[in-house]
C-alpha cells in the first residue's frame, strides 16, 4: 500500500473512531443532568438510578475517548509533520483552548462520577452541566481547527512562506461557525438516537419497562430536537461551501458541468469517465436554489476545477447522500414522535414504534461519519485548502502501512472491549431490578 | 523576559506536573507488578477521580510544542515515530484497562486481565516516555535524514543504551513517586510498611539508574555528562535532590504525609530543573552537536503572544478547578 493512502486511512480511522466518543462526551452529560434534575424534583429513585447507570457508561466512553484523543494529538505529527510545522503556529490556538476545556471537562467529570455523596446535590448537578458545557466547547474548538483547514485564514501565503500570522483570525475562520453549529447538533442527534435505540431494544425484550421508558423519553427529546436543527444548520454550511469550496460542493452533488438552474441530484452512480450520473433523481433548479438562494443561479461544476484539484467524486457524493437520507429519516421519526406526544398516544406501548427506534440506533452515527467523510474527502487533494497538498504534508518515514495495521488492531480490540463492557452494564441493570 | 521564554517555562512546568501526577499513575501500575493485587482497591480509589486530569498535562505540553515550537514538533514526531507509537499504545491500554477494571459491572475473572494489561502497559508507556525524551536532549537524532538508512534515522536515535537508561530511570522514578503518594492513601499499618520498604528500594534503584545515565552518555561518546559537569547550577540541583533523601525518610517514619509529598515534589522539581538548566535554550541537541534552540524553533511573535494568553487563561481556570477536585477527594 502506498504511504499516502495508508496515512490517510489511518487518520480517517482514528478520527472516525474518536468522533463517536467525542459526541457522546458532548451530549450524554446533558442527558444525565436531565435525569438527575428529575430526581431532585420528584425524588423518584428511578431517575437517580438512570443518572447513575448512564454515568457508568459515560465513564467508560470518556476514558476511551480521552486516550484515543491523546493518540490523535500525536498522530497529527506522526503522519503529517510538514503540515503541523506550518499550520501549528496558525491554527494552534483552538487546540490550546481545547486543552483547557478538556481539562475542565475531566475535572468536572471526576467530581460528577465520584462526588455523589461528597458534595451538595445542587453542586453535583452543576458539575454534570459543566462536563457538558466544556465538552461542547472542546468540540467547537476542534471543529474550528478543522474549519481552518477548509477555509484557511489568518496568514498571507507568499512564495511558499506563511507570513503575517494572526491566530485569532485563524480561529474565527469563515467555516468555523457553520461547521461547529452543524457538528454540535449532530452530536446530540446521533447520541440521542443511539441511546434511545438501545433502550428501545431493551423494551422490546420486555425488561425493566419503567426504567427503559424513562430513559428512552429523555434521549428521544434531545435526539429529535437536534434532528430538526440538522437541515437548517446543514443548509447554512452548504451555502458557505458553495461560496468557498465550489469543488467540494460539486463533488457532493456529483455536479460535473457548470450550469445555470442546476438540478439537485439525488442518489445515482457518478461516472468520472462520461461525466454523467446514472440512475439519479434530478430536481430542476433545486441545487441552484439551495446553494445560492436563486433557482437560476449558476453553480460551478467540476469542469471548472483543474483536474489535479478535484476531490474524489464518488465517495463524496455517496457519503453526502447517506448523510442526507439518514438525516431525513431521523427527522421523520422526530416529527412522528412530537405528533404522538401532542396527541397523547401511548407511543411507548406500540411495538412497531419501538422497532423503528431500535432500527434507528446507528442512523445518527452513520450520518455523522458520512458527514465527516464529505468534509474531509471533499477537501482533497488539499490538507490546507488551496495552500498545501495532502501528499506534501506526509511524513518521510516509509512503511506507514504497518502503522495502519497496528492502529486497526488496537481499535478493533478496543471496540470489542467497549461493546462487551456495555453489554455487561446493561445486564447488571436487569439483575439489579429483578433482585 | 519575552514570550518565548515564558512559554518555554510553562512547557517545562507542564512536564514537571506530568512527571509528578501522570508519573504517580504510571508508577501505580508498576508497583502492582511487584506487590500483586494487595493494593488494587487503594490504587483504584486514589486514582480513579483524578487520573484523566493528570494525563492532560502531557497534552498541554504537546500542544505548546506544536503551537509554539512547530519545527521541533515536526522533527520529534518524524525521527521518534516508532517509540511515540509505543508510548501511545501503552497510554491507551493502561487507561482503558484501568477504567474497565473499576467500572466493569461484574467483578469476575476478567479483573485479572484488566490488571495485567494495566500493569504492563503502564511500564511500557513510562519506559518509552523516558526513552523518547532522552533522544530529545541526548544528542542522538541526526541533523538531517538525507542519505541515512531507515535504521540510522528512525531507530538508532532511540534504540541505544543512553535512551534506555533514561527510560529505566523514568520508570523507577515514577514508581517511587507513586509509592510516596500511596503512603498517604493506604489505610492499614501492614500496607504502610509494605509501601515504605518498597519506596526505599525504589530510591536505591533510582540512584543506580541515575548513575547509569551518566555512564552510558560517557560510553556512547555523547555530550550530556560533560554538559552536566559544566553547569554548576545543575550540579547544585542534583545535590539538593540527593540531600533531601534523609529528610524524606524521616517524614515517612513520622507519617507526615503532606510534608512528605511536598519534599518529594521538590525533589522532582530539582531533578527536572537540573535537566532544564543544561538544556536551556536548546530544544533538540543533534548528533553532530548542533542544536535547535527555542529561539530558532519559536513560532512568529504574534503566535507566541496569543499562546501565552491562552495558557494564562487556562492556568486561571484549571488551577482553581483542580484545587476543588483534590479538595473534594483528598480530604
Amino acid at each position: 500500500m502506498e504511504d499516502i493512502l495508508a496515512a490517510r486511512l489511518q487518520m480517517a480511522i482514528s478520527l472516525g473512531w474518536h468522533i463517536i466518543f467525542a459526541c457522546i462526551g458532548m451530549a450524554m452529560p446533558f442527558f444525565m443532568a436531565y435525569a438527575e434534575w428529575k430526581w431532585l424534583r420528584t425524588k423518584e429513585e428511578i431517575y437517580l438510578d438512570l443518572a447513575k447507570s448512564w454515568s457508568r457508561g459515560v465513564a467508560i466512553f470518556f476514558a476511551v475517548g480521552a486516550v484515543s484523543g491523546t493518540l490523535l494529538s500525536f498522530e497529527l505529527g506522526l503522519l503529517w509533520p510538514e503540515f503541523m510545522k506550518h499550520a501549528g503556529p496558525i491554527f494552534g490556538m483552538p487546540f490550546s483552548l481545547e486543552g483547557t476545556a478538556f481539562f475542565i471537562e475531566a475535572i468536572a467529570l471526576g467530581v460528577f462520577l465520584y462526588g455523589w455523596n461528597k458534595i451538595p446535590p445542587k453542586a453535583h448537578w452543576w458539575s454534570g452541566i459543566i462536563v457538558g458545557i466544556s465538552g461542547v466547547f472542546s468540540g467547537i474548538f476542534i471543529v474550528s481547527a478543522n474549519g481552518w483547514m477548509n477555509s484557511p485564514s489568518g496568514f498571507d501565503f507568499v512564495n511558499g512562506e506563511y507570513l503575517n500570522i494572526d491566530p485569532v483570525a485563524a480561529l474565527f475562520n469563515d467555516a468555523w461557525f457553520t461547521q461547529a453549529m452543524h457538528m454540535t447538533f449532530a452530536a446530540f442527534a446521533s447520541t440521542g438516537f443511539a441511546v434511545a435505540g438501545v433502550h428501545a431494544i431493551m423494551l422490546l425484550r420486555g425488561k425493566n419497562i419503567r426504567f427503559h421508558k424513562e430513559a428512552l423519553k429523555i434521549a428521544l427529546i434531545f435526539g429529535s430536537i437536534a434532528a430538526f436543527a440538522m437541515p437548517i444548520t446543514g443548509d447554512l454550511a452548504a451555502k458557505d461551501i458553495a461560496k468557498r469550496q465550489p469543488a467540494k460542493l460539486a463533488a457532493m452533488e456529483a455536479h460535473y458541468h457548470t450550469e445555470k438552474g442546476a438540478p439537485l441530484i439525488i442518489g445515482g452512480i457518478p461516472d468520472d469517465e462520461t461525466k454523467e450520473v446514472k440512475y439519479a433523481l434530478k430536481i430542476p433548479g433545486a441545487l441552484s436554489f439551495l446553494a445560492h438562494g436563486d433557482f437560476q443561479a449558476e453553480v460551478i461544476g467540476l469542469d471548472q476545477i483543474p483536474e489535479d484539484e478535484r476531490p474524489p467524486v464518488a465517495i463524496t457524493h455517496f457519503a453526502f447522500q447517506i448523510m442526507i437520507g439518514l438525516g431525513a429519516l431521523m427527522m421523520g421519526i422526530g416529527l412522528l414522535y412530537f405528533f404522538m406526544r401532542w396527541r397523547k398516544w401511548d407511543y411507548l406501548g406500540k411495538r412497531w414504534w419501538l422497532w423503528l427506534i431500535a432500527l434507528a440506533t446507528p442512523f445518527g452515527f452513520i450520518a455523522l461519519e458520512a458527514g465527516w467523510t464529505v468534509t474531509e474527502v471533499g477537501r482533497q487533494p488539499w490538507i490546507i485548502y488551496g495552500v498545501m497538498r495532502t501528499e506534501d504534508a506526509l511524513t518521510p518515514m516509509p512503511g506507514i502501512q504497518y502503522s495502519l495495521y497496528f492502529i486497526v488492531l488496537i481499535y478493533t480490540l478496543l471496540t470489542l472491549a467497549v461493546v462487551w463492557l456495555m453489554s455487561r452494564q446493561i445486564k447488571s441493570i436487569h439483575i439489579k431490578y429483578n433482585a | 523576559m519575552g514570550y518565548i521564554e515564558l512559554v518555554s517555562i510553562i512547557m517545562g512546568i507542564s512536564l514537571v506536573l506530568y512527571a509528578l501526577l501522570g508519573g504517580a499513575d504510571f508508577g501505580a501500575g508498576i508497583i502492582e507488578i511487584f506487590i500483586g493485587d494487595k493494593a488494587n482497591e487503594t490504587i483504584s480509589k486514589a486514582m480513579a477521580p483524578v487520573w484523566e486530569a493528570n494525563h492532560i498535562w502531557l497534552i498541554i505540553a504537546l500542544v505548546i510544542l506544536f503551537n509554539g515550537f512547530p519545527e521541533a514538533y515536526a522533527i520529534f514526531s518524524t525521527a521518534l515515530h516508532i517509540p511515540i507509537l509505543i508510548i501511545l499504545t501503552g497510554i491507551i491500554f493502561r487507561g482503558a484497562a484501568f477504567t474497565f477494571r473499576h467500572y466493569d459491572a461484574f467483578k469476575d475473572r476478567s479483573q485479572k486481565w484488566y490488571s495485567r494489561i494495566f500493569r504492563y502497559s503502564s511500564i511500557l508507556a513510562v519506559l518509552f516516555l523516558g526513552i523518547t525524551i532522552a533522544a530529545f536532549f541526548g544528542g542522538t537524532i541526526p541533523n538531517s535524514l538525507e542519505g541515512l538508512s531507515f535504521y540510522e534515522y528512525y531507530i538508532a536515535p532511540w534504540a541505544n543504551l543512553f535512551c534506555l537508561s533514561v527510560g529505566i530511570f523514568t520508570a523507577i522514578l515514577s514508581a517511587y513517586i507513586a509509592a510516596i503518594f500511596l503512603l498517604g492513601e493506604v489505610k492499614t499499618e501492614a500496607g504502610y510498611d509494605l509501601i515504605h520498604r518498597f519506596s526505599k528500594r525504589l530510591f536505591i534503584a533510582s540512584v543506580i539508574s541515575g548513575c547509569l545515565i551518566f555512564m552510558s552518555s560517557y560510553w556512547q561518546g555523547l555530550t550530556f555528562h560533560q554538559a552536566f559537569q559544566a553547569q554548576p547550577l545543575s550540579i547544585t540541583c542534583g545535590l539538593i535532590a540527593t540531600v533531601l533523601v534523609p529528610f524524606i525518610f524521616k517524614m515517612i517514619l513520622k507519617k507526615r504525609i503532606w510534608a512528605l509529598r511536598i519534599l518529594v515534589g521538590a525533589q522532582i522539581l530539582f531533578i527536572f530543573s537540573g535537566w532544564f538548566i543544561i538544556q536551556w535554550p536548546d530544544l533538540i541537541v543533534f548528533s553532530d552537536t548542533s542544536t535547535l534552540t527555542i529561539y530558532e524553533a519559536a513560532a512568529p511573535p504574534a503566535t507566541m503572544k496569543i499562546l501565552f494568553g491562552a495558557l494564562a487563561f487556562g492556568v486561571m481556570t484549571i488551577f482553581p478547578s483542580l484545587y476543588y477536585l483534590f479538595r473534594v477527594f483528598k480530604k
